[in-house]
């Protein structure tokens, strides 16, 4: 993209105090790594995580002379259903290239990436933010290799830089956005969206914190009357969603005040510092970086022909926000509830599995409920990852059956839940547990006598009119059975009791 | 092609090599006779050819993504000058290249 020249004209006259209206430019580049067994160009394992260091490494990825690339289907195919999944164009032709720079952690003192013909261009990702359905453009998709990992070290008589090459060689993608972003939010919702997207698809784990999901972002600053406009500014290190927007929302005001002072916004790379909460200049050499681009030579080249294309577009499922909508018009769900039902793509499914395709929209909600509140919420208290259920489809499906049918209680089923074992049907747990529905009406009724003897003050009440008495009562009753009677039987076994002896 | 003392010092400073005066006006030489070999290709009229990365025949060179076994981390690091811990030992690096991301130890 062009570099926008700063114009900064006092002479244009910014009356003191008077609003300007400022318009916030940003897109993002997000590189992902590619849900491979093995590397992009060599066999080695791609789940580096646990490995100690250096321990996943061949001469390929060392960089060792003579070694020769072969590039992963897998990688070729996960960056091809990304760019399928985003809408664009698969040009067919595209081929790798050298991209030079010499640092500690590139072995081979170049990395295998793709210049000037790109897999996928020009797609859009379509995301809501703020409750407005936005778009904004897709510039490119391209596959690449990741680097090394440099740790720091003090040691005596100074500093060194250790090496891990585990990482070396594992598969990114590169996708490029559109400055098509006007704010902050729009940009964490958009960053949000992407990465639901890449998850759905099993391109990646999207996971931020595991380096797997990385942002960087271009933010510039203009009125909207065209007068002050700001140059580029990269921000880097980012590692949250929440980072991306607190570090966009600081360049934003940052901006903002420059301009309005008169001052230029100068182009650099800016480095977010998470713990102060600003931006930092990440003063680099003056000189514009020269990576030498050349065609990869020990690479063939691609052709994602036709074949291809169809194979890997046979592999997109349904996507996030075309399933949101279907869940909200299909079953009555709210968009909040669509949402979040359909935020992880194990969430939707089980929810879908458990439910039948023939779930009127009553039976929808009510597995809508117990997802969203009591499994979600046992989920957060487990500590599992979002897109893992404390309950598994055919679980969930024996516990709403249940449900409907009476066998058990809601405040039976809460209790349960907690105590259901792995693969366990909630039936069998309830009936382990002692908590399948009362139908002893032996027990009912002396419950219910027991109940009127306990509260004289609230039998009379009813008795003189205040029929709200009676929920005191129903309660009472329940605890008595220990939530295992049916609200329903115990409202009328009371009801025939208060007003037969009335 | 005459290179220049700059154009020497440009190649030099991305490749991180330091060079003696001497040696720069050495290099300066060689690279431009070697370039002026290469000049040569300029004489060729390739008006009416297309561009091309490859002069193999070949596309679609994939291999299956099958896991193979690595190097031991002994014949990983055999060739390293210094090594600590079971990593490459290095000089320092404090700011980050293009596309580093660091972290403290």
């Amino acid at each position: 993209m062009a570099v926008e020249a700063v114009r900064v004209d006092p002479a244009a006259g910014i009356a003191p105090g008077s609003a300007l209206e400022f318009e916030t430019v940003i897109g993002l580049e997000v590189h992902a790594q590619l849900l491979t067994r093995s590397k992009m160009y060599c066999g080695c394992l791609a789940d580096y995580a646990d490995a100690p260091p250096n321990t996943a490494t061949c001469p390929v990825c060392l960089g060792l002379p003579g070694a020769l690339p072969v590039a992963n289907r897998a990688a070729i195919e996960l960056a091809l259903l990304t760019g399928l999944s985003l809408g664009c164009r698969i040009p067919g032709y595209n081929k790798l290239d050298r991209k030079n720079y010499v640092y500690p952690d590139l072995p081979k003192g170049y990395q295998i990436s793709q210049y000037d013909l790109p897999l996928c261009a020009g797609g859009a990702l379509t995301f809501v933010s703020g409750g407005v359905t936005r778009t904004a453009g897709i510039t490119r998709v391209h596959v690449e290799e990741d680097t090394g990992r440099l740790v720091h070290r003090s040691e005596v008589g100074g500093e060194v830089s250790l090496v891990d090459l585990n990482r070396s060689g594992v598969p990114l993608m590169e996708i490029v956005g559109d400055p098509d972003l006007r704010s902050p939010e729009e940009a964490k919702d958009y960053l949000i969206a992407l990465r639901q997207i890449l998850r759905y698809i099993g391109a990646s784990t999207g996971n931020m914190e595991e380096g797997a999901f990385r942002c960087d972002a271009n933010i510039s600053t203009r009125t909207r009357d065209g007068v002050l406009v700001g140059s580029k500014v990269e921000v880097k290190n980012m590692n949250s969603f929440r980072a991306v927007e607190r570090a966009l929302r600081f360049e934003e005001t940052r901006q903002r005040a420059a301009l309005s002072a008169g001052e230029a916004v100068p182009q650099e790379t800016r480095g977010w510092v998470e713990d102060r909460g600003v931006t930092v200049s990440q003063r680099t050499k003056e000189q514009a970086h020269d990576y030498r681009y050349f065609p990869e030579p020990d690479l063939p080249p691609l052709d994602a022909d036709a074949a291809m294309v169809a194979t890997v577009r046979a592999r997109l499922p349904e996507l996030p926000l075309a399933r949101r909508a279907r869940f909200a018009a299909a079953f009555g769900l709210g968009e909040g509830d669509a949402a979040l039902l359909t935020a992880e793509r194990e969430i939707a499914d089980t929810f879908e599995a458990a439910i039948g395709p023939e779930a009127t929209p009553g039976e929808a909600r009510a597995a809508a409920n117990w997802i969203l509140n009591d499994l979600m919420g046992l989920q957060g208290q487990r500590g599992l990852p979002p897109h893992v259920l404390p309950l598994s489809a055919d679980q969930l499906r024996d516990l709403l059956s249940a449900l409907a049918g009476g066998e058990m209680t809601a405040r039976a089923a809460k209790e349960l839940l907690p105590q259901v074992e792995p693969e366990e049907l909630p039936r069998a747990a309830a009936a382990r547990l002692n908590l399948l529905s009362l139908d002893d009406t032996g027990v009912v009724d002396a419950a219910v006598a027991e109940t009127l003897a306990a509260f004289p003050a609230a039998v009379a009440d009813y008795r003189a009119g205040k029929k709200a008495a009676i929920g005191r009562l129903i309660g009472e009753t329940m605890k008595r059975t220990g939530g295992r009677a049916r609200p329903d039987d115990v409202r009328r076994r009371l009801q025939a009791a208060l007003d037969a002896d009335g | 092609m005459a290179l220049t003392d700059a154009d020497v010092d440009h190649v030099a400073s991305l490749a991180r090599l330091g060079l003696s005066a001497e040696e720069r006006a050495r290099l300066r030489d060689q690279l431009s006779t070697i370039l002026g070999h290469i000049e040569v290709l300029d004489r060729l009229d390739t008006a009416a050819i297309p561009p091309t990365a490859q002069v193999l025949p070949l596309i679609n060179v994939l291999r299956e993504d099958a896991p193979r076994p690595s190097l031991s981390r002994d014949e990983a690091l055999a060739n390293a000058p210094r090594q600590a811990d079971g990593f490459f030992e290095v000089h320092a690096v404090l700011t980050g290249g293009p596309d580093a991301e660091e972290e403290a130890p």
